[in-house]
């Protein structure tokens, strides 16, 4: 499979023959953004290393043997996995600048529920629009429908999810929207029409440089999606 | 040391997620108010202060709106109460790697009871009970590593991961029982056997340990209200 490298890949910091934060990634992987937008958000150089994921490399399998998935972070030799837990520990490593995460215990816990209910509902229910068809799928897209609304909800009249800053869980589910229109291609949907004001934050969130230049063109990730889907015969 | 009372935790007994929490409000010495819920018939209260999942257990502080999930909770309590007796480690990377076992627990692990239970074929039955034996060699792996030859996944005291694990003893006791195998055992995991005794006689765990009839009522009601899948003709 062709994998096409993102344009926003930064520089290579020559650290005596290593260099100190690696990422091991795949450009279209929503759980991928959100690391490498974490990162944008602190200012941190990094390695990227794009990863074929039909083809596990030894240093993926090596750093991530439990659930041998991307993205990886590698900080100085050590591995961190799991998105999520990759941007905590991005926020609390470089603890001197741009926080992600509210600064309060208890909007810290709403802002840790809310990244977790786009890691329980949101993908899982996309998937469903990507691989069902009729009744099916117009189930999979009420469902969908519904679970951004819910999201739209809890923004309301806000900015961002937790206020006034941009964090966590804006990062949690930003990420998504460069696959909206895919989502709507093959679901003949239109997620604006359905939830204007979270299409409003998504683009919000796109105004920050960290975001747009981290997140693919939606047509390339849908051309993408329609190359993985014939090779797969989805 | 009692302190204050304005925390009430809605839960019942037989769920080790609520176990879990109240594992941590013991530690810490906080008083609470528990407001026992019954699954099979949710309250208002449930309803109202979980209308995303429904779900115990949920965690009522002052004039707060709730805040659910087990492990969402803990980090709370854990950022309200720093000073005694600290749940996480205050290293980053330490953090990340507790809340990927935990995410592993939580996702990977503890599901394979229900997915169990449900299972009818003894085929099926037989996967999941060699899955389940796989993943207590990885937890033994993580005990070895976590606790570098002291008595728990924290060290000397109870951690994170003492307390994630911990909490799901009572079920992994029940579920050797019903299926006649053994998921923690002297040969395959002896180390993760010594911590069990060890978490088992924890003064602060000792009285969140539901009975054996609280559990066999609860499997009771699942039966009941979720039953096991039927079997397919072959």
């Amino acid at each position: 499979m062709a994998i096409a490298q993102t344009q926003n890949i930064t520089t290579c910091r020559s650290n005596g023959g290593g260099s100190e934060v690696v990422l091991l990634d795949f450009w279209p992987s929503m759980f991928g953004m959100r690391v490498r937008i974490a990162l944008a958000e602190k200012g941190i150089e990094y390695e990227y290393k794009e990863q074929d994921l039909a083809n596990k490399s030894p240093l993926l399998l090596e750093m991530n043997p439990i659930h041998k998935k991307i993205p990886v972070l590698i900080h100085n030799g050590k591995p961190i996995n799991e998105s999520c837990i990759i941007v905590q520990y991005i926020d609390e490593t470089w603890n001197d600048k741009s926080p992600l995460m509210p600064s309060d215990p208890y909007v810290r816990a709403q802002a840790r529920f809310w990244a977790d209910y786009v890691d329980k509902k949101v993908y899982e229910t996309s998937k469903k629009i990507w691989t069902l068809k009729g009744e099916e799928q117009e189930k999979a897209k009420k469902e969908f429908i519904e679970i951004l609304k819910v999201m739209e909800g809890q923004i309301g009249e806000k900015p961002y999810f937790m206020g006034e800053s941009f964090g966590y869980a804006d990062i949690a589910l930003v990420t998504f929207y460069s696959w909206f229109y895919t989502f709507e291609t093959l679901g003949n949907f239109s997620i604006e029409k359905e939830c204007p004001k979270l299409i409003a934050w998504a683009k919000r969130c796109m105004q920050r440089e960290s975001v747009s230049k981290t997140l693919p063109d939606s047509k390339k990730i849908y051309d993408f999606f329609i190359e993985m889907k014939t090779k797969l015969d989805l | 040391m009692a302190k204050n009372s304005e925390i009430k935790l809605i839960g019942t007994a037989a769920s080790p997620f609520v176990n879990r929490v109240q594992f941590v409000l013991h530690l810490k010495s906080i008083e609470y108010e528990f407001i026992d819920e019954n699954l099979a018939s949710k309250s208002e209260l449930l309803l109202k202060s979980n209308p995303v999942y429904k779900k115990v257990p949920v965690l009522l502080h002052a004039n707060k709106p709730p805040i659910p999930e087990s492990l969402i909770i803990i980090e709370y309590l854990d950022e309200i109460y720093p000073d005694i007796h600290p749940i996480l480690p205050s290293d980053p990377l330490v953090r990340a790697d507790n809340r990927f076992w935990a995410n592993f627990i939580d996702n990977k692990f503890f599901p394979l009871f229900e997915e169990l239970r449900r299972t009818p074929e003894k085929e099926g039955k037989e996967a999941i009970k060699k899955q389940l034996i796989e993943g207590s060699k990885l937890l033994e792996e993580a005990f070895v590593k976590f606790s570098n030859g002291k008595a728990y996944f924290g060290g000397d005291d109870v951690g994170y991961l003492d307390v994630v694990l911990g909490c799901f003893l009572g079920w992994t006791k029940f579920v050797e029982k019903h299926n006649e195998f053994k998921i923690i055992d002297e040969v395959r995991t002896p180390k993760l056997l010594e911590w069990t005794k060890r978490i088992w006689s924890h003064e602060a765990l000792k009285d969140a340990i539901p009975r054996n009839e609280t559990l066999m009522d609860f499997y009771m009601m699942l039966q009941i209200n979720r039953p096991p899948r039927k079997a397919t003709s072959s």
